[in-house]
């Protein structure tokens, strides 16, 4: 049977190593059979993180070959050419707890900082209220927030970003994403501490559109344009006074 | 290394590096006006310098570099002002189409 040559970078925030691996090359297999296949048969320290291994939890993220992916939707044969070994990382960006597993309270902290939780207009102090509100589907607001809700926090989007890895405190493509979901959420009431919590040099203006985050989504969504909307109320918002 | 092949990250990267260059070409198209202060002979004898083959190839690079800038620049305020968020691909091609056809009609005006 042939093999695939697998290299895995092991080591700690302290630093690491790439240690190689080899295991039977099969017709059908995603890198993270090929990463549970190590770990069960020939590493078991191996340290790495999947729950639900069909794309829904985002967990399973690492940086395949250079590229930041969902482990497991990535079948080998599509980022490895036949004979060509695996190279995998934990994801760029972020600090390595050990092997492939990344902290990402840093990634969560910025969701937090970017004002990322609905703030309700009519129940300020967390009270239900009093009727549900009409949003109707087809309304701009509506398509612009549906274009960026499903997102899931794999974190591929921010480790994709070189912005991120220029800036550190930069909040990143799924934070401010998040954001303008919710600026563009008409229950919300927290637009303008959220506008002011995504300007300036840690946030929206410091994006440079590379677009990196949009092509690298393993979901389809476009942070690039969610950042672009946020500079663009922000820029309006500051031409007509409305920021006082 | 990571992986950065991809068509909107080469659009950044030749938006951004015609911008660097062009700021590089500033100061030496200032200096060149400035010629014409110290009289009609300085700016003449600097401008007959224009002429040579050397000059002509700087001088379509120049072109290409303001083509490939202002096409880049566009794209990005169609996408962060107007909100543009279809066909990124489409408008950086168009944007490299646009800088090779001003470079070419360029040179076809050289002689």
């Amino acid at each position: 049977m042939e093999t695939l040559k697998v290299r895995i970078w092991r080591g700690d925030a302290a630093g690491g190593a790439f240690s190689a691996y080899e295991v039977p090359a099969r017709e059908n297999q995603t890198v993270l059979d090929v990463v549970s296949e190590i770990q069960r048969e020939q590493e078991p320290a191996l340290a790495y993180r999947f729950a639900c291994r069909v794309g829904m939890c985002g967990s399973c993220a690492m940086e395949v070959n250079g590229r930041a992916r969902w482990t497991c939707r990535t079948h080998v044969k599509r980022v490895a050419k036949p004979g060509e070994a695996l190279t995998l990382r934990p994801l760029p960006h972020l600090p390595v707890i050990r092997d492939l597993a990344t902290d990402m309270a840093p990634f969560f902290d910025k969701w937090a900082r970017a004002k990322g939780s609905f703030q309700p207009k009519d129940a300020p102090d967390g009270a239900v209220p009093e009727d549900f509100a009409v949003v109707p589907p087809g309304s701009k607001p509506r398509r612009e927030a549906d274009a960026g809700i499903e997102c899931i926090g794999c974190g591929v989007c921010y480790a994709s970003c070189d912005v991120v890895g220029w800036n550190p405190d930069y909040l990143g493509p799924a934070a401010l994403n998040r954001a303008w979901t919710l600026v563009n959420d008409v229950r919300d009431g927290a637009r303008r501490a959220r506008l002011d919590a995504v300007s300036g040099d840690a946030g929206c203006h410091s994006c440079h559109s590379t677009q990196s985050c949009t092509e690298r989504c393993p979901k389809g969504l476009d942070p690039s344009s969610a950042i672009a909307g946020l500079k663009r109320s922000l820029f309006w918002d500051a031409l007509l006074g409305r920021r006082g | 290394m990571a992986d950065r092949r991809h068509p909107t990250y080469l659009a950044f990267l030749a938006h951004r590096l015609s911008g660097l260059a062009l700021a590089l070409f500033l100061p030496v198209h200032f200096w060149a006006l400035g010629q014409a202060l110290q009289g009609e002979a300085a700016l003449e004898g600097f401008l007959r310098w224009t002429d040579h083959w050397l000059f002509k190839l700087a001088e379509w690079g120049l072109v290409v570099l303001l083509a490939l800038h202002l096409a880049g620049g566009l794209r990005v305020m169609a996408l962060e002002f107007l909100g543009w968020r279809a066909r990124q691909k489409d408008m950086a091609a168009i944007g490299a189409g646009f800088a090779l056809a001003v470079g070419l009609l360029f040179l076809l005006h050289v002689g």
